[in-house]
């Protein structure tokens, strides 16, 4: 209730209908299963670089990094999907376009610092075998 | 130094009496004035009873009309202080020569051009521009709220605290003496032990919360509850950019939260993100900051744009030429607006490919921006141009911004910049975008827009004068500025060697003054607008013959804006809703459900504050304390369920039979 109480309700946008209820939010909500699904793929998810990291599974530390990250990466989908509900169709499209709009603004601002880091690293910084 | 004794640190953690500047006559004399004046408020509104009235009906407000008001009543207290920095500094530079040390010892002068820097980014600019959309939004789209009404009376008091951290630092303590971005090593704790750089860390953060959740409360609000028919391209243009602006605040404020919070963390526990040691990288910081840094003058230029677009249409009497390249320039620059941060710091040394790459995306940026400045002129062509002061504030924007984006452009070509780097070259190119643009336009609006909000226009005389003070001041102060940087000389100088330079820093400093003529000019315009207020008065509301909804309704709105949510069918839906002869419904009115106020958001900001102040000074019971008051009274807010009331109809009748009458007496 009191979240759409926040809403003013005196109309809705052109794809909301009205504010009413719960159910006319155009979002998508959740059932005990996907969350309990979604909880246990969490757990799934993060057991496996606890396991890979405290028994040294790989035997190598950058290749034991590069799995972690993907297995968040997945993880960061499986919270989006079961715990955010987004899918294709909520809130009429919106949440799919924020989230490729997100998507864009992370990798400029990942790619680009690592270019222009690797860049300056190389360039500026002092090299402790020639100092 | 006396040492005090262990008792006074767990109590006041690092402040002690030396802390007060009293051995600084400039500082003692302006809190004098500041005390004196303070007390004389408190003493007025005590004597006239207005406490009450302020806090339930302002303080506590969760109106989006108020709260828009309020953030430009903090822009310009704000603003005073900023200028008075600025002030301070062209007087500085214009007598420390060939030996004159000037009136501003160093660690003085270091305060002052900091401050001037972050208070009139982030408390002047920011605060304006997030008033304008506060105000005018909800009612562009015909909305009677935004949509998260608490969160924006919550924003607002955030974004006060943050100031009120900033100014405390003037006469507790010091502010940080390293620049408005900040750059550690200086920003460290080995080279700024001091309270000053905690002073702007915490202050920013705080006034961040603020300023990110505004952007959340704004998209929520344009993206659903737009009135029915206003699809995404029959926004008007200030809506539009407003909701770009709001996407580049959410998506980059965090970058600067986390950044800061890295610094914070060097600074307080001993990490090494941006140090020198330990695999730490200080040239991460520049690089992060300014991720954040360059969409933040996009988040400041592109609802001014949106502004000078409405009144562009409106004073020209026509349809803003290019509607959809408008939108699409605007979408285009937001994204581009993440892709050219680098050319804050071509001379790092990155190297040629990174260089040619950013320097390339920063003139492509010019070509959307310039595509702007032709549907303007377009707009005016054949327009039935009215000369009103928003016009003439257009018209100077233009001219003004043109010769910024041109420097911009030339300092764009990173060989160029090697040369122009950190010179006043770079100083007078932004002070040419951000007072050629983000400030004439913020001038344009509130002429624009002060009728709706009071009820009366401004007035004109005073506000010429204005316009024509703040116009020459301008080029006064900044051009010569250009010339210096060409000759070599560099930013944050607080005393030069060559005399023959002196001449360009006296001109300089004469535009300064002119330019605070041309604030004073302002707030007498206010003064007289408000004494002549019965002349001056619009009944009709929409004395401009507008184009978009916000005139649809009376001056200044009722609370619930509209009592019938408009419907629309085309663009400038006013203008078109006039043409085809739309009769104000006189009956039918209905109770209107509306949010409640609530002093939730001034406490938990107090509260905020008063963490922040803490963790400034090491107290740190007091900042456990605060922030344990801060959880325990976002908790209990959410219990709070008595967060609505409906508008009885015999209320919305009353207001609009009073309109009715008013509309028949024009």
């Amino acid at each position: 209730m009191s979240a759409s109480q926040n809403q003013v309700e005196a109309h809705g946008g052109p794809n909301t209908g009205n504010h009413d209820g719960h159910d006319s939010h155009g979002a998508a909500h959740g059932s005990m299963r996907g969350y309990v699904t979604g909880f246990l793929l969490s757990v799934i998810l993060t057991a496996i670089p606890f396991w890979l990291v405290m028994n040294d599974v790989l035997g190598n530390s950058t290749l034991t990094a590069i799995v972690i990250m993907l297995f968040a990466a997945v993880q960061i989908v499986v919270h989006m999907i079961y715990f955010l509900h987004m899918n294709g169709r909520s809130e009429g499209g919106w949440t799919m376009l924020a989230l490729i709009f997100t998507i864009i603004i992370v990798a400029i601002a990942l790619a680009g610092s690592l270019w222009v880091m690797y860049h300056l690293n190389t360039n500026m910084m002092p090299d402790p075998h020639r100092m | 130094m006396t040492s005090y004794p262990d008792w006074w640190k767990l109590l006041f953690g690092r402040f002690t009496l030396e802390s007060i500047p009293y051995h600084e006559p400039i500082l003692i004399g302006t809190f004098a004035v500041v005390a004196l004046g303070g007390l004389a408020l408190v003493a007025l509104i005590t004597r006239y009873k207005l406490w009450g009235y302020l806090w339930h009906d302002w303080f506590t407000s969760v109106d989006h009309k108020k709260i828009g008001i309020m953030y430009m009543i903090l822009g310009v207290v704000m603003l005073l202080r900023g200028f008075a920095d600025a002030l301070m500094m062209r007087g500085q530079q214009a007598i420390a020569f060939a030996g004159n040390e000037g009136y501003l010892p160093p660690h003085h002068y270091d305060q002052i051009f900091t401050a001037h820097g972050v208070i009139m980014i982030f408390f002047v600019a920011m605060p304006f521009v997030t008033g304008l959309m506060n105000y005018v939004v909800p009612l562009q789209i015909g909305a009677r709220d935004v949509a998260f009404p608490f969160l924006n009376n919550f924003s607002f008091w955030m974004t006060v605290g943050g100031a009120v951290l900033i100014m405390a630092s003037l006469f507790i303590g010091e502010f940080a003496k390293v620049g408005w971005l900040a750059y550690p090593p200086l920003s460290g704790a080995a080279y700024s032990p001091g309270v000053g750089m905690d002073y702007y860390l915490w202050g920013l953060q705080i006034a961040g919360i603020g300023t990110t959740l505004s952007g959340v409360n704004l998209i929520a609000t344009i993206v659903k509850m737009r009135a029915p028919g206003m699809d995404m391209m029959k926004m008007p243009v200030f809506t539009w950019t407003s909701l770009c602006t709001n996407v580049l605040i959410v998506a980059t404020f965090p970058i600067l939260a986390a950044t800061l919070a890295l610094l914070t963390l060097d600074r307080y526990v001993g990490t090494n993100f941006f140090t020198n040691d330990l695999g730490g990288n200080p040239m991460m910081y520049v690089n992060l900051i300014w991720i954040w840094g360059h969409p933040e003058v996009y988040i400041l230029i592109l609802p001014i744009f949106g502004v000078y677009s409405e009144v562009a249409s409106t004073f020209c009497g026509k349809r803003l030429f290019g509607y959809a390249s408008m939108v699409y320039a605007t979408v285009v620059i937001t994204i581009l607006s993440y892709l050219v941060w680098l050319h804050h710091f071509f001379t790092m040394g990155s190297g040629a490919s990174v260089n040619s790459f950013f320097g390339i995306t920063t003139m492509i940026i010019s070509i959307p921006t310039g595509a702007k400045i032709f549907n303007w002129l377009f707009t005016m062509y054949r327009g039935r141009i009215r000369f009103e002061l928003p016009m003439m504030w257009l018209l100077a924007f233009m001219l003004t911004f043109v010769i910024g984006g041109m420097t911009g452009v030339m300092l764009a070509v990173p060989p160029a910049d090697f040369v122009l780097h950190n010179s006043l070259f770079l100083i007078a190119h932004f002070h040419n975008v951000i007072i050629g643009g983000v400030v004439f336009g913020v001038f344009a609006g509130i002429a624009y827009w002060f009728p709706k909000a009071f009820g009366f226009k401004l007035d004109r005389f005073w506000g010429v004068l204005s316009f024509w003070f703040w116009v020459i001041g301008f080029y006064v102060a900044f051009m010569p500025l250009y010339i210096l940087g060409l000759m070599g000389v560099t930013r944050r100088l607080s005393r030069f060697e060559d005399p023959s330079l002196q001449i360009w820093f006296v001109i300089a400093a004469i535009g300064a003054v002119l330019i605070a003529l041309g604030i004073a000019c302002f707030l007498i315009q206010i003064g007289v607008s408000i004494l002549r207020r019965e002349q001056l008065r619009d009944t009709t509301g929409d004395p401009w013959d507008g184009r978009t909804l916000e005139w649809a309704t009376s001056s200044p709105p009722p609370a619930y804006n509209f009592a019938f949510t408009p419907i629309v069918h085309d663009l400038d839906a006013w203008a078109d809703m006039k043409k085809r002869g739309y009769q104000r419904p006189l009956t039918g009115f209905r109770p209107i459900h509306m949010p409640k106020n609530t002093g939730a958001g001034v406490i938990i900001a107090g509260l905020a504050t008063i963490c922040g102040f803490a963790l400034i000074w090491y107290i740190w019971w007091l900042a456990a304390l605060s922030f344990i008051g801060v959880l325990a009274a976002v908790i209990i807010h959410t219990f709070n369920y008595d967060r609505d009331f409906h508008i009885p109809a015999d209320e919305v009748v009353q207001a609009e039979d009073a309109r009715t009458q008013l509309l028949g007496r024009a």
